[in-house]
Formats: structure tokens, sequence, C-alpha cells
């Protein structure tokens, strides 16, 4: 398979069976991608499969030969961070931090397709990433920073 | 919560799928979006030996306004259909539910043709296309032919498809502007299957009801017409709409598990569908 | 300090670099998996791991009794409660039986995790099942199946304690056939030296609540990666643990490896809740198994080996009887609590509930309590703390019970807790409990949240929708708490059947160019104590905190620790941080006047410069002198070199923590579905660090506790079988199941530390259950419903309406179709009031 990831093409022989995550995780040691839940609830594996997210966890490696994969790790340009990521950080929207990766790559897919979105529109499309710590406020204000809303 | 091994195949046509079912028998598996199917295998409570890629049947991805239905292509995600602006104009039921299934990462992996396929009675597509009394085009070795809802869904988990056929499009109505729609849907949390669903196709005409098509989610072994309370409705006006719901549940055989038990459901079906009614006709 | 500074923990979490412990790989490193029991109770009757060894990938693969030798201690507990405690011994592979399902009958090794999964399916095992206990009433009766069969019992500890006479309280007032009781005022007499309040006793609250099981959920699973170190004859440990330098202790313990040749490393955790303040089979495993084979040996759970093989939460059957006036003034409180152990004591499982007994009164004064606890053993996963641990099941109790009072007596909720309240004090004061509470003022706490959430506004809108009949009813539901943090004085912690080492250390240190690092005994996991640590340094050094480290989590780079639970980390480890910064000040001072030529006691500190009063010209900053004192050449005679200072803190008493909450519920009566609408919290946990860490703990506990009341619960089937094994089943909330939060703060320093400090992490999650459920009560009490069990999920909701209303034939099918599956619900509560 080949496939592109976070700019860079890679060419691997893997298991049929070999998940995305752990293609990611342990093949290309992008470990900036976590596993959470293993029965596609709670999102912790979110990446983005050409410009949407999807959950690395339900879907096999070989299913993204051809196909363009971005992880939290890709989203930064030339060392700037993404908005998505300084808006978590300035608003306290991560503690552990181990949803935060999912949380960002499913709240970029988001503003993609729904750039402003209302406070419940942002909670349903966060409806499949799920956060221990901060009971969600701030990442709701995370996400309207990052489209321009003032909180 | 790793698969069993198997092998892999990418179909690179229909016709392609249809022809690897038939190499490799009843041991392989179609996937589309792999959102039922993913999660099983990892529990190892499903074990194909092979299994069929559907993934790439780019061809299978499409919504067409063919007069007076639209041609939904069975590859067509489920997120392709929540926005997809012939659907919101002509069949918004359609649309809205599609943004209901799982959560938004589902969607983009998830189809239309894949959640018919499956054929659970607790998803949100049957009953809706139940309830819009849409047809569903198969493909086989012999050839193409189209099956009505009600005669697609046999039983839990089951569908009329033959080992070697292939779902390849949906055909659901146009819905006129006299036609009012709601799909309500009872769940714990937002990305639960439903505890029970109620899809309702309202025909209005002078502030009354022409006729009323009711499907509900999780009320029996597959998505399941409420059809004393269409009946009921037909000709009814707005304040004979509580008492029609109340058969909501006639003929229904609903289970129990911890989220709900049968007599439980059947209480919610008779509420939602009041009020997935008079939300259609205020739609 | 006090200032909201965006935390130093983050830049690593939103790029995605953290190191979690599930990134580790090394050189020949092999996986392990474990074949858990799918039965409750069972015997293993035959057992042959040969077939896995055959598998393709597979180094190893063990039996209990192929590795009886390698762990000595079992799977320790270090809590005992009482003298008598039943402990038994927990093998980390079992030899004989399986006592729950989950319980670890053999292991595999191999190259990789998927190969080390598939050869599972390979090992022959031949089980034999046994009677199941999973309903704690039916495992104390005579001829029940027994858990342990060499105990004879299955009875872990029967704990009691209490102050004044209750039992004559109760046994004056409690008479279910005296029907003119609680109508009657001071007729209950007393007799001989009983008090005269007691006296007065005529009502009597007698209600049992459920505390279900719950799941922690951690995000990140637990993860453990062992390795022999190659510098010397040691090993290291990487685990995802709250407790590092507690699991150096225990794996020592265990494993009868000497506990200086063990190093435990936290790196990044990904939340623990209490699920990772524990030493678990599986890292004894991953120990011993890269001891005997010499290569690095991983772990990493699934989720469904964490729902059942990681800690559980909660699990008490509470009997609760409250004695007070007609006025509602409260006289006494008794409690007895059965407390679901599971089927081995975990780390601390059977002092879980004994450390919250004390906290059963609350923020109320009253003179007679007593309670009784009974660890009970079941085939089920073992329990032990989950955030708040003892408390949040103390305060449900007696704020459910509040409740009820005022609905009996007919009075505002909020009115009857102004009654009992202690007024303001500041000094330590003696409880019904038998703890000394810090310092208190709820009288602020509840004026500023009547104010905050316009209460009176609110009961306005409830009485319109009760008016109109609405189908969505509104209900609001106080929860006055306080709890217990700042674990913990060491003697207190003896007292409590933990032994003691209930301080925390530091160490602080300026370096040669003026930069500081503080090494610090708390294991973070989410908390921040990166920053709010170095706010701390900051504020004490007079340096920015990005010029501070804070090193944590490492118990060879951190002299000694004792870890992250029980929101003890800022009122001991945060304070240990700002004792040893004063000390790293006053050596400064001293080689400062040497630098300046000065008198110490003429020198000012301020800023980060030391100057000489009445000259700010003469100043050295403490970056100088720090350089100074590394180097070594210009320092006062017979001093030590270098600005480097241990602190071990062990505070004179615990903290209180308190607060008052509301929380506004609609109810759809039609459906029984309950969501918060609103949620307003005045919190009080001293004077505030960083107020951003302190609302998210706040948001995050409120949530956990909000999930409790309205979502979660474990399901288990009569045969023990684990029905909530998945995210797909436990109903962990997401932010749609999840309201905004309109918090406030009153300040009321603890006179338990220089600080003032008190903690915060755990409030939320005791504070919001009670008033969760006390508000769906208050929604639904025009229908009738007096009780409700925890979680208020749609089905059992709509259940109660149709009980209050009479509609007893539709309930009782809902009843029979939960029973026949859910052990919680075969234990539902009853609500009698007399």
């Amino acid at each position: 398979m080949q496939v592109k990831v976070n700019g860079v093409t890679y060419e691997h022989e893997v298991e049929p069976r070999l998940l995305l995550v752990h293609y990611l995780r342990e093949v290309l040691n992008l470990t900036g991608t976590m596993v959470g839940c293993n029965t596609s609830n709670c999102g912790a594996c979110t990446v983005l499969l050409g410009e949407e997210s999807v959950k690395s966890c339900t879907m096999f490696a070989v299913q993204a030969d051809g196909r363009e994969i971005t992880t939290v790790q890709g989203i930064a340009e030339n060392g700037d961070w993404h908005p998505m990521q300084t808006a978590f950080h300035e608003n306290h929207a991560l503690q552990c931090g181990y949803c935060t990766p999912g949380m960002i790559m499913a709240s970029i897919s988001m503003l993609k397709e729904n750039p402003d979105p209302s406070e419940e529109e942002i909670r349903e499309a966060l409806e499949g990433n799920y956060c221990r710590c901060t009971g969600y406020e701030n990442i709701v204000k995370a996400v309207q920073q990052a489209a321009g809303q003032s909180a | 919560m790793i698969p069993v091994a198997f092998d892999y195949e990418v179909a690179e046509s229909v016709d392609h799928a249809i022809e690897l079912l038939g190499q490799h028998g009843e041991d392989a598996k179609l996937i589309a979006g792999g959102h039922s199917l993913i999660p099983i295998m990892r529990l190892r409570l499903a074990a194909p030996s092979v299994l069929i890629d559907l993934d790439r049947l780019d061809d299978l991805n499409y919504v067409r306004d063919e007069g007076d239905h639209l041609a939904i292509g069975a590859m067509t995600r489920h997120r392709d259909v929540h926005y997809n602006e012939l659907v919101r104009e002509h069949c918004g039921i359609l649309g809205y539910t599609a943004g209901l299934l799982g959560d938004p990462s589902v969607q983009h992996r998830g189809t239309l043709g894949g959640t018919l396929a499956h054929g659970d009675p607790a998803g949100d597509m049957p009953s809706v296309i139940s309830a819009l009394e849409g047809t569903i085009v198969v493909k086989g070795p012999d050839g193409e032919r189209t099956v009505g809802a009600s005669d697609f869904f046999k039983d839990y988990l089951f569908t009329d498809l033959d080992e070697q056929e292939v779902v390849t499009e949906v055909r659901v109505p146009k819905l006129s502007s006299d036609t009012g729609w709601s799909y309500k849907k009872f769940s714990r949390r937002s990305q639960d299957w439903a505890i029970v669903g109620v899809a309702a196709v309202v025909e209005k005409s002078n502030g009354n009801i022409d006729s009323a098509r009711i499907g509900l989610t999780s009320m029996g072994s597959t998505p399941i017409r409420a059809t004393a309370t269409e009946q009921a409705l037909s000709g009814a006006s707005p304040d004979q709409v509580a008492e029609a719901a109340n058969s909501a549940d006639e003929g229904t055989s609903p289970g129990t598990d911890d989220a709900a038990s049968a007599e439980f459901r059947r209480h919610l079906a008779r509420v939602w569908t009041r009020r997935a009614i008079e939300e259609a006709l205020n739609r | 300090m006090g200032g909201g500074l965006p935390r130093k923990e983050d830049p690593a979490l939103v790029t995605g670099r953290a190191n979690w412990t599930d990134n580790i790989q090394l050189p020949g490193m092999l996986h392990l998996a474990l074949l858990r029991s799918p039965f409750a109770h069972a015997k293993v009757t035959h057992l042959d791991v040969s077939g896995a060894l055959d598998r393709p990938g597979v180094v190893a693969a063990f039996t209990g009794e192929d590795l009886a030798d390698e762990w000595p201690g079992g799977v320790p507990c270090a809590a005992v409660v009482t003298e008598e405690q039943n402990t038994p011994f927990q093998a980390p592979i079992v030899t004989d039986e399986a006592r729950y399902m989950g319980d670890v009958v053999a292991v595999v090794l191999a190259t990789d995790r998927y190969k080390a999964q598939d050869a599972l399916e390979s090992i022959e095992v031949d089980y034999e099942p046994l009677g199941v206990v999973v309903d704690m009433e039916s495992a104390l009766e005579e001829g029940s199946p027994l858990v342990h069969e060499e105990l004879g019992t299955n009875e872990c500890f029967t704990f009691t304690a209490g102050v004044g006479n209750v039992d004559e309280l109760f046994d004056k007032t409690d008479d279910p056939d005296d029907q003119a009781a609680a109508a009657r005022a001071p007729d209950v007499q007393g007799e001989g030296d009983t008090d005269a309040a007691f006296a007065k006793a005529n009502v009597v609250i007698k209600e049992r609540y459920i505390q279900q099981r719950l799941l922690p959920t951690a995000i990140e699973p637990r993860a453990t990666v062992a390795f022999q170190d190659p510098g010397h004859n040691g090993y290291v440990v990487y685990s995802a643990t709250q407790v590092p330098h507690l699991a150096k202790i225990v794996l020592s313990l265990a494993t009868g490896i000497p506990e200086n040749e063990i190093r435990v490393v936290a790196p990044d955790v990904g939340g623990g809740f209490g699920s990772k303040l524990n030493v678990y089979r599986e890292e004894i495993l991953a120990l011993v198994l890269a001891k005997k084979l010499g290569t690095p040996v991983k772990f990493n759970e699934d989720r469904s080996e964490n729902y059942q093989a990681t800690i559980h939460g909660r699990g008490q059957i509470q009997d609760i009887e409250l004695a007070a006036t007609s006025e509602g003034r409260i006289l006494g409180l008794r409690v007895k609590l059965l407390d679901d152990m599971g089927a081995y004591l975990q780390l601390l499982t059977p002092a879980i509930s004994v450390s919250g007994a004390a906290m059963f009164p609350g923020v109320y004064t009253f003179d007679a309590f007593s309670i009784e606890i009974k660890g009970v053993f079941t085939n089920l996963t073992p329990t032990d703390a989950y955030r708040g641990a003892g408390r949040p099941e103390a305060a449900y109790a007696i704020e459910r019970a509040v409740d009820s009072l005022a609905r009996k007596l007919d009075m505002d909720p909020a009115e009857v807790r102004r009654k009992n309240f202690y007024e303001p004090f500041d000094e330590p004061t003696e409880t019904p409990g038998g703890l000394q509470y810090d310092s208190m003022n709820m009288q602020a706490a509840m004026d500023r949240l009547v104010e905050l959430a316009d209460y009176e506004g609110l009961r306005r809108e409830q009485q319109q929708r009760r008016e109109n009949n609405d189908p969505v009813q509104l209900g609001l539901g106080f929860s006055t708490y306080t709890e217990i943090c700042g674990l913990g004085p060491s003697q207190a912690l003896a007292g409590l059947g933990l032994g003691g080492g209930g301080w925390e250390a530091a160490n602080v240190r300026m370096l040669v160019t003026g930069k500081v690092e503080v090494a610090t005994g708390t294991s973070p996991h989410g908390q921040g104590h990166e920053t709010s640590w170095a706010q701390i340094a900051a504020d004490a050094l007079g340096v920015t905190p990005d010029d501070v480290v804070v090193i944590h989590g490492d118990t060879a780079a951190v002299p000694f620790g004792r870890d992250t639970y029980g929101s003890r980390s800022l009122a001991v480890g945060g304070i240990a941080v700002h004792l040893a910064c004063e000390k790293v000040v006053d050596k400064a001072k001293k080689i400062a006047a040497h630098m300046l030529e000065a008198a110490e006691d003429d020198l000012e500190f301020e800023g980060g410069k030391f100057s000489v009063a009445g000259s700010p010209d003469q100043n050295v900053s403490i970056q100088d002198v720090a350089g100074g004192a590394y180097l070594g050449a210009d320092i006062p005679e017979g001093m030590e070199p270098t600005l480097n200072e241990n602190m071990t803190f062990d505070p004179p008493n615990f903290t209180f923590p308190f607060g008052a909450h509301l929380c506004v519920t609609e109810v759809d009566t039609e459906t029984g579905k309950a969501w918060v609408r609103d949620y307003y919290a005045v919190d009080d946990c001293g004077p505030v660090i960083n107020p951003i860490i302190v609302d998210g703990q706040l948001h995050g506990g409120l949530a956990q506790g909000i999930a409790q009341a309205l979502y979660e619960g474990v399901i288990y089937s009569e045969e023990g079988n684990l029905m909530t094994g998945s995210m797909v089943d436990y109903m962990i909330p997401g932010a749609p199941e999840l309201p905004n939060f309109t918090l406030d703060r009153t300040v009321t320093p603890s006179p338990s530390n220089p600080l003032g400090v008190k903690g915060v992490g755990e409030a939320g999650t005791i504070g919001s259950p009670p008033a969760v459920m006390n508000s769906i009560i208050d929604a639904l009490s025009p229908l009738g419903v007096k009780h409700m069990d925890m979680p208020a999920l749609p089905m059992r909701v709509w259940n109660a309406i149709q009980d209050a209303q009479g509609n007893a034939a539709a309930s009782g099918e809902y009843d029979a179709a939960l029973g026949s599956r859910e052990a919680d619900v075969k234990q539902e509560g009853r609500s009698e009031e007399k």
C-alpha cells in the first residue's frame, strides 16, 4: 500500500487486518493518534481522510491505500500551530490531553463543513469524541474561538 | 480487540464485487463503510475469511434527480446525503436522518447502501426508507432487480439480498410542498442507537391530513409501519392525531434490553408518533 | 499566583508529541496478552498453554503455577480497616478458581499485539462453573456461595463508629407502627440523661440509596512497559499510573525485588480518576516477566479489559435514618452501609467507604451520629477509589436525606439547610464524624448561590410550568457539601488503616544560570501541576513561571513522593514546593547579604531582587545569588554551596473544601428523559493559584457527577456477566449530554497550611450527584415521586412516574424486565418515610 500521511508518502506491505490507527502509531511511529475504546465510540483515534474526520480504529490500513491522511502531527505549518491548537490551549480545553488530538481533528473537520456553528451544533458534531476531564464546556469555547466567534 | 486475519479484495466495479462473491462463497463478506462490521470483527464476533471492499466504487456515490424520485448511489456516505442540496430540497427527512446516524466521523465512512444491507431494525435509515416507501436496487449474477422497502427487510439483520447480490441504488420519492415530515429519535445519548425512532411522512391538505406513512425503528425484528395509526390518520384533522397515535404500537413486537423494556418502547412509540406527526404537520 | 496562566503542559499535548506509555517501543519488546475468565466464578479444571507456543511470534506462555514463586506478596492491599479484616491472597494469575469475569487464567507473550491476541485462542482451558455471588445482601445470607471458600464468609470487615446516643434517639422515634409520631412535637420523651434535643425528635427520614458501580473510564487505557535497567541489576517500569512512588514500594512487596532496584516512571498519563491509583496484577506480571525473560515486556489493555479488570468505583447500599425536629433541626443520623469489595481487595478497596464514613454528617451540625459499614465480597470486578472515593457517597446520602426532610416538613430545601449549617468558623471545629473541619462559611456560599441562580425566579418558572401542566417539568435541586482533602496528616491516615505517609516532598534548586527546577512528589495526569507549581515557585522566588521547570513522576528523578489522588496535591505537595522555595529564599538572603556586604536583617526581597532597605540601588538579583551559590567562591564561610532545598510537608490537619450547588433539570414527564438545563455552583477551595485550572477541575468533576446521576451505571447479569462491557453500552456522556456551568467562588482560607489552599479535584463529583437527583425528584414531586436511584435514565424516570401514579401494571413489567438482567436494580432502593 501507498499512503500520504502529513504530506509524506509511505509504502508498506501490511497485513489486511492491520488497523489504520496501529499503522500510524506502530509502523509510522506517529504516536499523536491514540486508541481509546476499540468500538468507534470515543474518537481518540480521529484523523482526517482527505478533509473529513474518520476514526482510524474503524478502518483498515489497506483501505487508506492511495489516500491522504492528516493527523494532529501534520496540522501545524512551518512550526505555527493550527488555529484550533491555539484555541484549545488558550481556552483550557484539555486536561490530561489524551482525547485532545482526536478532538482537535474532529473540530477541524466540523468547521470545514460548518464554518459558523451554533453551540448546539458544535456539541452535536463532537458527539463521537469523548473527553473525561473537561466536561466539554471549554472545548466548545475553543471551537467557537477557532471559528472566529467571540467567546 | 484485534480482528482475526482475513484476505482482502478490492472490488473494482459492482460486477467485480459480484464475481468475487461468487468466487469466495459464504465465507466472504462485503464491506462498505465498515462501521457495523469492523467493531464486531474486532470483538471477534464475526470472522469472515475474505473481505470484499466496496470502498472504491466511486461510481456508486451520487444523488440524481430522476423526475418524480431521487436516485442515490449505494456508496453515498451518510454525511454526503446529509449535506446534499437535492436531498435537502426534495427529501428533507432523508438528509436530516443521515445526520443523526452515529457521529460525523461515522457518517463520513458509513453508506446508505451499507446501512440498508445490514438490515438492523435499530438503524434509523430502514424505517425512514420504509416510511418513504423507497425502493432498493440490487444487482447480482442474474442482473438487476428492484425491491420495495416493505419486501426488503425480512428479519433481524436479514434482508432480501441473495448471497451474491449487492445493493447499488436507493430510490426515494420527491416530497411535495404539501408533504410534512419528521424523524424523532429517542436515545439515551446523542450518538447511541435509537431506543425507539419514528419516521413520519404526512400528506397535508387544507390543514388536515390526507394520508400518513409512519415507520418505526427498534420496534421489532425489522422496521415496522404503524399501519393502524396510518389508517386512523387518513383524512383526519389535527385534533385527531393524539388518538390515532395511541395505536402506533399495534402489531409491533419490541424487545426488552438494558435500555428499555418492551412496554416502555410501546409507550415511547405512541408518544413519539404523536410528536412526530405534530412536527410533520408544522413542517 | 492567582493568574489564569495557560498551561505549560499544553504544547506537547495539542501537537501530538506527548509521551504516553503505549508509545514506547523497545528492541526485543514482547507484548503481554492475558487469557481472562469468561465466568464470574469457576474452577479451572484443565489448562494447557502449549498450543499457544506453536503459534507464530509467540515466545512464551505461562500458567499461574509456572510463575507462583515470582510473586510472594501477591497483589497487595495496603488498607487494613479493622483487626479482623479478611484479606484474601490475590495471585496475578489464578491457580485454582477464577473469581470474577476477567480474572486472569494464563498469559502469552508474543512479538506483536496481534499475534499475542491470536495465541490466546490456542490455550486449552476447561472451567467448572461455581455458585456466583452478585448481590451483597444475599452474599451475607447463610448458605450463600462463597467468593473465597477458605474465608468461610463473604464478609470482609465490619467497621463501626459514632458519637452521641444515636441508637437511643432512633429507638424512641423509629417505631413503624406509631402513625402519630411524625405529627407529634416534643412528646417523644427521652429518658434519664438523654440530651434534651433528642427528646424533641419527631420526624425520622428512613431511606435506602443505591450507589451504583461506575466505570472510571480514563480515556487512556492502562499501559505498562517493564525492562531491565541496562545500567545495573535493577528494573524500570513505565506505567500509566497516578502513583509511581507507591508503585515502586508495592511492586517490591509483591515480587520481592528490593525497592532500590525498581525505578517507576509515570510518563504522560491520560487521566486516572482513581483508577490508576492502584498497582495491578498486569504491572506485576510485566515486571516479573521482564525479569524472567530478560526482555522488555509491554502490557496495554483494550477497553473491554479496562471495563472488566480495571477497578470499578462506588458500589454501596446505603440505609440512612435522619432524625429531626418538626422545625427542621437535625438531631441525629444513623447510617448502615454495605460496601461491595468485588472479588479481591485492590490497593485501598476496604478503605474507600471507611475514609468517607466521617463525612456523612456533611455541613450540618448535630450531636448524634453512628455508622456501620460491612465490606462484602462478590464475584465482580474489585472496587476501589473513583473520583471522590467515599465522599461522593457520603454527600449523596445526607443531601438526599435533607431534601426528603424538607419535603416531609413542606419546607424550602434551602431553608432546611440554613437551619443546620455551622456558624462560620476559621479555626478547627469538631464534627459529629469526629473530624476537625478546618474552616467553613456555608452561609456565604449559599447566599451567593441563591443570588447567582435567581432562585426565586426559578421557583416562579417552576410554578408556572406546574400550573400549565407542561409535559416538561422543571426541577430545582440543591446540594450543600463539604469534603475531605489534603491527604493527609500521617497520624490521621494511620488511624484510617492506611499506615500513614500522608506527607509530600519537594526539591527546589536554582541552577547556575538562574533557572529553576522543581522536583515534586506529586504525579499529575491532567491537573496541571507543571503550571501551578511553577506559579507557586515563581511567586516565592521572584522569577517568572517560564523560568521554572517542574519534574515529576519518575522515582529516579524525584527523591521521594506520595503521588496524586484525593485532591491532595496542592494542599500537601504544592505547599511542600512553597516551603522549599522559602528555604531557598532564606539561604539566598544570607548569600545576598554577604555579596552586598550588608546585614541580613537590612535586606528586603521583592520582585526577585534583594536590596538594602533604604538604598534600592544596592541590590542583587536572586539569579545572581544562585550563580554565586553554585560557584561557591564567594559565599559565607562554612555555608554549603548551591541553592538546593528539600522540604517534606506533613500537614497538621486535612482540608475541607465546601460549596453550594443548584441543579436546574428539565424532565419530560411523557418519556422520562431528564437533562440538566443549568448548573450553578459556588465552591470554596480557599485561595486559588490558577483560576482556569480550578474552573477546569470543577467542570470535569461536575460532568462526572452528573454522569453518575443521569447516565452511568454498571450492569451485571445474575451470572455475573458484565453487560456494560464497552462504551456502546456504558453511558459515558458526550458533549450533547452536558450543560454549561455557571460557577462562582467564595474564599475561606484553610488554617491547615500556609497558603490556605484546600483542593478542588473532586469537589464537582462530590457536590453534583445529589443536586441532580434532588432536582429530578423536585420536578416530579407533584406527580407523587419521592425517590429515585441513579442513574436517572429515561426508563427509570418513567417507571417512577408510573409507580407514583399507581400504574403498577406497566412498571411491574418494567421491573421484571430489568430484574432479570440488572444486579443493582435487584437491590433497588426503597423509600420509606415514617
